[in-house]
């Protein structure tokens, strides 16, 4: 009796913490703590899991232990060892192991249900089919999300002509089945249940395929609430409040950031799932081929730089790519020591996750407050000397403002051109991830400056030394 | 139309209903107004809480048969992919956090 107080008391400590570590990490001077407060939650009710008592229980404790502990190995191992580039790929990793393991779980429901061992009323049913369906969608979703942002697959390979359509097909298909086996209850059987699961997966797999570049970071956000919801569906299989608790938190969250992504690309969540950017009018405006480039020699922008009042760093995916935060606070602090104010505008999509830029200048030292957030940057560009982008693109894209043909038409960038000179640094002239044509490298205070970032900027950091 | 009826007169599954209504409310309003610097932390950190399908796991191995090694197996790995999630998400976002923290 006093035991099932204890666990219980255990449950409702651990669900508390939860919800008091994530208001403590939406704070950046309490967030490392709030982290910690919900790990604590998340022990706490992992013991209160192994130690609850249950009635004819047979424990199989050796198990239990086993897999947590390589769990635990395999987890800790992969997040000290992964790089700060590929942060992203590893989020979307651990997100879909989440989903997985509801499936696991959903379908270990469904072979007791439909071999007549365990009965279930239709609710019962539903919870199973549901947890099976999202957490599917979650997990091959998170898989081929990581596989793009890896760069092993490319989105054109795997999309099929008519692509939003054939998504639609699927998920109605998908849906019917799932309508069926509830109908149809224990009469189903295992086949059609299998059936069921597999056509979830392949769906979380479709509805990935069209969404790539600029877009990541919506999709990414979403199949971390998705992965929340399955856990919180789960919860309801085992009867589990703690377990809806901390789902439907996690659900909260990501769709708080779904809606922050969209909206900070102006653009429906729809539109985003149906893969509307790239490719149609994009290449319509700039076809008319008479625009040319104008180049700047490193000297030129090291001096450019060093003799200016302020600048302002806009970074993007290619930072990422190149791997170039590093080098880039070095530019930043020669530029400093010669009283030159150097700042960073952060456009909220840049990168192929929510906050992406901000993780990658924080491992390279840059204090937060020189981070400009998108309205903050527009205010202070105005009266900005100088302007670097670095691997970004479409986030600095004036065509946003004022080509209502363009595909991005709407969205809020990060107005570089108000600023009195632009560098752009790049790799080539090809458009960005979305396959828009950028007119302001056409723009007449715009200069380019081709190359690797990385390679570019430790080149312009001793220019500038040698200055 | 019945059954849904009886569904939600049912004491138990109407305090569950109130508790996912409340819940989601208090997501939303505990969460909301997160700045950029965050978002990357906190969909982490939320992502290793999402981890709490790991408990499901361990009731299910609890609860098996020690023969039936399918149930088993499948709990086993569950836990595993649970494991991963939790350990993982919070290490990796307690890393993440430690580099904002340091230049304050």
């Amino acid at each position: 009796m006093i035991i099932d107080f204890i666990i219980n008391i255990a449950y409702l400590i651990g669900a508390l913490a939860f919800v008091w570590g994530l208001r403590l990490l939406s704070s950046p001077d309490t967030a490392r703590k709030g982290n910690i407060v919900a790990g604590v939650g998340m022990v706490i009710a992992i013991v209160a899991a192994i130690g609850q008592p249950i009635e004819g229980a047979s424990n199989n404790y050796l198990w239990i232990i086993g897999a947590i502990v390589i769990g635990a190995i395999v987890g800790l191992v992969s997040a000290k060892k992964v790089q700060m580039t590929a942060m992203p790929q590893m989020v979307s990793i651990f997100n879909g192991l989440g989903g997985a393991c509801a499936v696991v779980l959903a379908y270990a429901e469904l072979v007791p249900y439909y071999s007549g061992i365990k009965e279930l009323d239709m609710a019962g049913l539903i919870i199973i089919l549901l947890a099976l369906l999202i957490g599917g969608i979650s997990f091959t979703g998170s898989m081929l999300a990581f596989a793009k942002l890896q760069g092993l697959v490319w989105d054109s390979t795997i999309t099929l002509p008519r692509h939003d359509i054939v998504n639609m097909v699927l998920l109605l298909i998908t849906l019917g089945m799932g309508g069926y086996l509830v109908a149809s209850g224990v009469e189903g059987g295992l086949l059609m249940g299998s059936v069921f699961m597999v056509l979830a997966l392949v769906y979380g797999f479709s509805f990935v395929a069209p969404i790539g570049g600029a877009d990541m970071p919506v999709v990414i956000s979403l199949l971390n609430s998705f992965t929340g919801l399955s856990a919180a569906v789960t919860g309801l299989i085992y009867g589990s409040q703690f377990m809806l608790v901390g789902g439907i938190l996690v659900g909260a969250s990501g769709t708080i950031l779904t809606v922050l992504m969209c909206e900070a690309m102006n653009r429906s969540l729809i539109n985003v799932l149906v893969g509307g950017f790239g490719g149609g009018g994009a290449s319509a405006k700039g076809a008319d081929g008479e625009q040319v480039a104008k180049e700047v020699t490193l000297n030129d922008a090291a001096i450019q730089l060093f003799y200016s009042q302020s600048a302002i760093i806009v970074p993007g995916y290619g930072l990422a790519v190149a791997q170039a935060q590093k080098v880039c606070k070095e530019v930043d602090e020669l530029l400093e020591k010669n009283g030159v104010e150097v700042r960073y505008a952060i456009h909220p999509v840049a990168g192929r996750m929510p906050g992406h830029m901000n993780v990658l200048l924080a491992e390279a030292d840059v204090p937060y407050p020189k981070l400009l957030d998108l309205e903050e940057a527009n205010d202070a560009l105005k009266n900005t000397d100088m302007v670097v982008i670095v691997g970004a693109n479409d986030v600095v894209n004036p065509a946003a403002e004022d080509d209502p043909g363009s595909p991005i038409y709407g969205m809020p960038v990060l107005k570089v051109w108000e600023a009195k000179n632009v560098i752009v640094l790049k790799r080539s002239m090809r458009p960005g991830y979305a396959g828009i044509e950028n007119p302001l490298f056409f723009h007449e205070k715009t200069r380019m400056l081709f190359g690797d970032a990385k390679d570019t900027l430790s080149n312009l950091a001793s220019e500038i030394k040698s200055l | 139309m019945d059954t849904f009826i009886q569904f939600f007169n049912d004491e138990s599954n109407l305090l569950l209903i109130y508790l996912l209504l409340f819940t989601i409310i208090l997501g939303f309003e505990v969460i909301s107004k997160v700045p950029t610097v965050l978002h990357t932390p906190l969909m982490s950190g939320a992502n290793a809480i999402s981890g709490v399908v790991i408990i499901g796991a361990i009731l299910l191995i609890r609860q098996a048969d020690p023969d039936d090694y399918l149930t088993l197996g499948l709990g086993f790995l569950g836990v595993i992919l649970g494991m991963v999630n939790v350990a993982g998400g919070f290490a990796v976002t307690d890393r993440m956090l430690e580099m904002f923290k340091k230049k304050k």
